[in-house]
């Protein structure tokens, strides 16, 4: 009795929609090797394609999550990837500059970028969604100002090494039909973006910072009477978010090698949905990394599946991915509805 | 002496502290400009039979701006946003062209019908917004940019023309007819363009039912504070959805003007950035963005401002990608000035001083 009681206990909360979401991982996973098996969805390098893609996704989702825990919202993830893929290839192709240099200012401005808005949300108290929303409109219009045209990166070896290198895994192989052993392989940015997710989760979990956000997220005005500075936290996050955006724009630039003004647009709702798909409550308070990493893998099997099938128009891709968040979220309120009858 | 002083800055701040002085001083200041960079700039004059000018051009092109404006300042007066108008916009164009066909000699289907068709569909996003955000207590940003990413997606699928037998999606299709220009361009033989008649019917409309119902005031108290709304009985759930229909509404009535405007369904332009113009116009227009009391014509006032400064900024060699910059800084800036945290420390710096 006791057991089951701890048992419920345990599923309670974000952990009953983080199950909800490993299962369907799981279930999707398997569904997918059944129906697509001729097109090699149960191969390792599958799976290993879904991290490669999605690299600058798991970047860009964690901080989406350290905000979202705090209670606040971010939605100019997808225009600031854009911009630092463009500012990267415009370094970098037209100036010549060398791959750390560029690098080094993109990850600065991202800083910078998310400095400006921690402050006028957590000092000016302006409202999140306005300030990122503005931010958004500001960081695309800039990606634009900095080229119309597509810019393409050829020249810098070093950079383009880093794209492509790649890291063979010493286990999955398969062997093709000629006989030759295939290691299934990753490159850089996934190692990049795998460090990232376990450093934020650290971070959540066993720091000043990662407790008091979530103190925030859960009641703004009690964490306020603890004696936290609520304001330098929440800023913090967004500065963090910044930094993470640039970073997972230099990633999600590893993965393109150029930089357009369209680029990564609808990249916020995709960081978004993982998020709110890996158990992270819209509310605040509630969420973890972890989730997000499995979001970002539904997300992009729902991309594979869309790719395996070969018909379906790519459109399809976001249409189902919003019918998604639509469910999660719709879930998450029912759950809240429950919680709140119950208490 | 120092009581003119003390009088005139009295005036000053009563004047300043009006509720439409924010955004009529920046339309008078985006017009003194234009006229010293173009002297011609108020001059009106009729060219093949219709008015022709600076002036009409910019009070025609902010029409669906106007439009949008109305319904965007119900959903903030609400205590919500919607950043799935300009999508929307788009969707409601490709259902009416879509559903007009492109031959030259007749309509697919009658066009009153093609437009309630697309009304239809801009009012079911609506409440589709309305019912995550009202019913289900989904923050209104996330709940918004559901059909924000997926409206366009939608709308393309709508967008399918037949090429070599098979139904292509994501293709621009063209009305051919000439009455369907009408909405966009101009009725015959009247000098004024269509779109300012369509807003100003919308305005009309919207003013009389929010001043001369009880409507007007139930928006406000449920923007205020919803939960004091319920208790002295007032349906908040009902009136924040109402608020999100009537904004899918409007954004369905920009886009059919919109594509009218282009004879045809733009999936991937029409309504672009223009969630953005519709906020900025609702916040030039000194209406609170953490919702409570509106003003409607602060809202339309606001929303001329925008597209004069759109129009400036084009003339200027700005290019439409790189617009959104200036606006977000606009934005930015109105927002700042309204902020309490702002007030309170400028006042804190002002009283150390003196």
């Amino acid at each position: 009795m006791n057991l089951i009681e701890q048992a419920k206990r345990k599923v309670s909360g974000s952990n009953f929609l983080l199950m909800v979401t490993i299962v369907m991982f799981a279930i999707m996973y398997l569904a997918g090797i059944l129906i697509y098996s001729r097109q090699g969805f149960g191969n390792m390098q599958t799976f290993m394609n879904m991290l490669i893609d999605n690299a600058g996704l798991i970047i860009v989702a964690s901080g989406m999550t350290v905000v979202i825990i705090t209670g606040g919202i971010d939605i100019s993830v997808g225009s600031m990837v854009g911009l630092s893929c463009m500012m990267l290839a415009y370094m970098m192709e037209i100036k010549g500059m060398k791959a750390s240099t560029a690098v080094g200012i993109v990850l600065l401005f991202g800083i910078v970028f998310g400095t400006v808005q921690g402050w006028l949300i957590s000092y000016l108290k302006i409202q999140p969604f306005i300030v990122t929303l503005a931010g958004m409109f500001f960081a695309r219009g800039l990606t634009a100002m900095i080229s119309v045209d597509q810019i393409a990166i050829l020249s810098n070896q070093n950079f383009l090494d880093m794209a492509n290198k790649n890291i063979y895994l010493p286990f999955g192989a398969i062997v093709n039909k000629r006989g030759i052993k295939l290691f299934p392989f990753i490159h850089p940015s996934v190692v990049i973006a795998l460090i990232t997710l376990a450093v934020i989760w650290y971070v959540l979990k066993y720091t000043k910072f990662g407790r008091s956000v979530f103190a925030i997220g859960g009641s703004e005005q009690s964490a306020m009477l603890m004696g936290l500075n609520v304001r330098k936290v929440k800023m913090s996050a967004y500065v963090l978010n910044g930094f993470l955006s640039a970073l997972g724009g230099f990633v999600f630039c590893l993965n393109t090698t150029s930089g357009f003004v369209e680029q990564a647009r609808g990249f916020e709702m995709e960081a978004i949905a993982s998020t709110v798909i890996g158990g992270t409550l819209l509310t605040g308070g509630v969420g973890t990394v972890v989730g997000s990493f499995f979001g970002v893998l539904i997300k992009a099997i729902i991309e594979t599946y869309i790719r395996s099938n070969g018909t379906l128009s790519s459109w399809w891709n976001k249409i189902v991915l919003s019918l998604l968040l639509c469910f999660f979220i719709v879930l998450q309120s029912v759950f809240a509805a429950l919680r709140r009858r119950r208490g | 002496m120092s009581d003119t002083l003390s009088l005139v800055k009295s005036k000053g701040r009563a004047l300043v502290g009006q509720r439409l002085f924010l955004p009529l001083f920046a339309l008078f200041l985006v017009l003194i400009v234009n006229v010293i960079k173009t002297p011609a700039f108020f001059n009106i004059s009729i060219q093949n039979g219709v008015l022709y000018g600076y002036i009409i051009d910019i009070v025609n092109r902010s029409s669906e701006l106007v439009i949008l404006a109305v319904g965007m300042t119900l959903v903030i007066a609400t205590g919500g946003i919607d950043i799935s108008v300009g999508a929307v916009s788009a969707l409601s164009a490709a259902v009416c062209v879509r559903l007009l066909g492109s031959s030259y000699d007749s309509y697919a289907t009658p066009m009153v019908l093609a437009i309630l068709a697309a009304l239809t569909i801009g009012m079911i996003c609506g409440a589709f917004n309305g019912l995550l955000v009202s019913k289900l207590r989904i923050q209104a940003m996330v709940a918004t940019l559901i059909l924000f990413t997926a409206g366009r997606g939608v709308a393309q699928l709508i967008s399918a023309r037949e090429i070599g037998g098979k139904m292509v999606p994501g293709q621009i299709i063209y009305v051919r007819m000439e009455s369907f220009k009408g909405i966009g361009g101009f009725l015959p033989r009247v000098i004024v363009p269509t779109p300012v008649f369509i807003a100003a019917a919308v305005v009309l409309i919207f003013y009389l039912v929010l001043t001369r119902t009880a409507l007007g005031l139930y928006i406000k108290t449920v923007g205020i504070n919803s939960r004091a709304g319920r208790l002295v009985g007032i349906n908040s759930t009902f009136i924040m959805f109402l608020g999100y229909v009537l904004c899918g509404l409007t954004a369905s009535m920009a886009g059919v003007i919109s594509s009218s405007r282009i004879y045809s369904s733009d999936a991937n332009n029409i309504g672009l950035n223009m969630e953005l113009d519709a906020i900025l116009a609702v916040a030039l227009g000194g209406n609170s963005m953490a919702g409570g009391k509106f003003s409607l014509a602060g809202s339309v006032i606001g929303a001329i401002t925008i597209q004069a400064l759109t129009t400036s900024l084009y003339a200027m060699g700005v290019t439409a990608d790189q617009l959104p910059v200036y606006k977000a800084i606009v934005v930015v800036l109105i927002v700042s000035i309204q902020s309490e945290e702002l007030k309170r420390w400028i006042s804190a710096r002002g009283g150390k001083k003196a």
